[in-house]
């Protein structure tokens, strides 16, 4: 039906924002990513629309089945995170939220790799300015970072595309693999958005410092982009198997011991994404269509936990665990709404995470890599302990912190009731889900034994928690900063410019003070026989010169008679 | 910051602030722990790998790998953590 690229409605949508009058703007951003969702819904698979310009052949529409999954949460998560901000009056944010989020649909829809690198960039440049709409120096910072790093992906990313042209004459965005360096190149650039151990710290360094609305907006699109975009070029690429499990395990070390908990979502975003990947890496049918499905049913609880915490930011001014604790008896929804995208993080039975991780985790049994999938059991677990147990712990219970504050407005409380009733949803009746998948499903989560290893894998991990809590061995919730990668270009690097920097200094300060010494020597020899009164500048009688020339004079007649 | 001022006395007490209720919500979890643990023998499993198949495996997995995870962080936290201005100071 449709012929042109659904992420348009979003990215020419945005341009009018800036001009319509509040009341009706607020209506306006609400209905754009319905039309979006209505268009995606209509689309036919296998419906291609091309364009021919310096002799590139274009794919500006693809439409097939992959793709579909994404487009329909991109549009789902736009609504709610346009919702969750609807009391917002910041015009930079609505139109930057708006064109960041066509932009990564438009990618999604994209069929060959140009028109993909143009989207690409387009995310990294619009998001940003949700992370500068905080405006404080801090958020600056950070933004820049952010920035940077996501325009050096893309630039990465049209370095490979141009090899990839190069080597193969074609463009279109198919399978890649990593046997070439194009195909390297572009693993790489996709690596980055895709939050890849040591590639990943721009998430946990950017998000936790944008909006209160505007971490919602970002934790849904870039990562779960570059998720389609590994899915798409790299199923079955064993490398990515080993990266999927350690993003699993890693980030939840750190979630344990950050204070900052919309930083400790970050590190589960993390963590999250790792499953994906493994997904990925495997590359069966099965598989891949645990990757869909988490990364649908992932945008909902990721959201609705940023959701929350972003309303507990938004009302008592701070995310920090240790200056958190009690606020169930004054935010008694947004607890229950925390605590139900804690248990679909976790993947408890009866929510959406529990049909979709479990997919992978099958299929990596299925797959015969016991190791793999003790990784990812034990970050099942891990997930579970920190996001699910620690989140509302520390933020609604805990001891009181004393914050008596109003509950969180109805914009925000309704954008989670529906994103809660989702999350539920999915984990009740996950056939709606499966309906959609790239592949069909063969897959039935509910059996006895599933159930019950996972109640008693959560469970004990609570148990450890508690048990560890009565000890008081549990770590604190401190006041700190944890060194991660960036570290290394944020102090490491200075310390050593720094550091290169004096030692360049002295050293030319060295070579200066030595080669003027030698001028100063050349000077003084010359001084001494051409300065005043040597011998070369002695000044002579008018007498003796004529002289000295009658002399030679002589001398050169005398020569002549010889 | 002083718009976000609202710590005040809150004379009303809540049923958790209780200890004993506290106490009454970790026996519960204990008591069903143990029912999922004994539940262990009345199901039929299916495992990929022979450790599936060892009684109790998923709890005990869960337990001592969620122990590992703090013990390990609470270690990482003497070569990681810095004061919150870390990052802020000039190097």
């Amino acid at each position: 039906m449709s012929s042109f690229n659904p992420g348009l409605i979003l990215i020419i949508g945005a341009l009018p924002v800036a001009l319509l009058p509040h009341a009706l703007r607020r209506v306006y951003l609400l209905v754009l990513p319905l039309i979006g969702l209505f268009v995606v819904h209509n689309l036919t698979p296998g419906t291609v629309v091309t364009y021919e310009t310096l002799g590139l052949t274009l794919e500006l529409l693809r439409v097939d089945r992959l793709a579909m999954v994404w487009g329909y949460i991109f549009n789902i998560a736009a609504f709610l995170a346009m919702l969750f901000a609807f009391h917002e009056r910041d015009t930079m944010q609505q139109v930057s939220a708006l064109i960041y989020a066509g932009a990564a649909i438009a990618a999604v829809f994209a069929g060959d790799l140009v028109t993909l690198f143009v989207y690409w960039e387009l995310t990294a440049i619009s998001s940003v300015f949700l992370i500068w709409a905080a405006r404080t120096e801090r958020a600056y910072k950070t933004g820049m970072r952010y920035l940077l790093i996501q325009v050096g992906s893309g630039v990465i990313l049209l370095a490979g595309v141009l090899l990839w042209y190069n080597d193969t004459g074609s463009i279109q965005f198919g399978h890649i693999g990593i046997e070439t360096l194009a195909g390297k190149l572009i693993l790489i650039a996709f690596g980055i958005k895709c939050a890849f151990p040591l590639l990943h710290n721009w998430l946990q360094d950017a998000y936790p410092e944008a909006t209160v609305t505007g971490t919602v907006v970002l934790s849904a699109f870039t990562t779960k982009l570059a998720v389609y975009a590994l899915a798409r070029g790299y199923a079955g690429t064993e490398m990515l198997i080993y990266i999927g499990a350690t993003m699993t395990a890693f980030p939840i070390f750190y979630a344990v011991i950050e204070n900052d908990l919309r930083r400790v979502l970050a590190y589960s975003l993390n963590n999250q994404l790792g499953f994906m990947v493994v997904g990925i890496g495997i590359g069966t049918e099965l598989s891949l269509n645990g990757t869909a499905s988490h990364a649908f049913s992932h945008i909902l609880y990721k959201a609705l936990l940023f959701m929350s915490m972003g309303a507990v930011l938004y009302r008592t001014g701070t995310c920090k665990g240790s200056e958190l604790g009690g606020l169930y008896k004054s935010m008694p929804f947004t607890t229950g709404f925390c605590i139900i995208g804690a248990a679909s993080i976790s993947a408890f039975p009866l929510f959406s995470g529990f049909v979709s991780k479990s997919m992978i985790l099958l299929a990596v049994a299925e797959d015969h890599r016991w190791f793999v999938w003790g990784t990812l059991l034990f970050a099942s677990a891990g997930v579970f302990h920190h996001s699910g147990i620690k989140i509302p712990y520390f933020a609604f219970f805990a001891h009181d912190s004393g914050h008596r504050v109003k509950e969180a407005p109805w914009n925000m409380l309704l954008a989670m009731a529906i994103s809660s009733f989702l999350c539920i949803f999915i984990g009740v009746y996950p056939q709606m889900l499966f309906d959609i998948l790239p592949y069909p499903v063969v897959f039935e989560p509910y059996t006895s034994a599933h159930v019950i290893n996972q109640l008693q894998l959560l469970l004990f991990s609570a148990l450890a928690f508690t048990v560890l809590m009565l000890y008081k061995i549990y770590p604190p919730e401190l006041k700190s900063t944890n060194l991660d990668s960036d570290w290394i270009y944020r102090k490491f690097m200075p310390c050593v410019m720094q550091f290169a920097g004096k030692w360049i200094v002295r050293f030319d300060r060295g070579v200066r003070s030595e080669t003027l010494k030698v001028l100063d020597d050349i000077i003084a020899l010359i001084e001494g026989q051409h300065g005043t009164k040597s011998m070369m500048s002695r000044s002579m009688h008018a007498g003796t010169m004529a002289l000295i020339v009658l002399s030679v004079l002589l001398v050169f007649l005398v020569m002549m008679m010889i | 910051m002083s718009e976000h001022e609202n710590k005040i006395h809150d004379p009303k007490t809540y049923w958790l602030d209780d200890q004993k209720n506290v106490k009454k919500i970790i026996w519960v979890l204990f008591v069903v722990c143990g029912l999922l643990f004994v539940a262990d023998a009345f199901y039929e499993k299916h495992p990929h790998f022979a450790v599936e198949a060892w009684f109790g495996f998923y709890a005990l997995y869960g337990f001592f790998m969620c122990v590992g995870l703090v013990l390990i962080a609470k270690v990482m936290r003497v070569f990681l953590m810095r004061d919150e201005e870390y990052y802020d100071k000039d190097v």
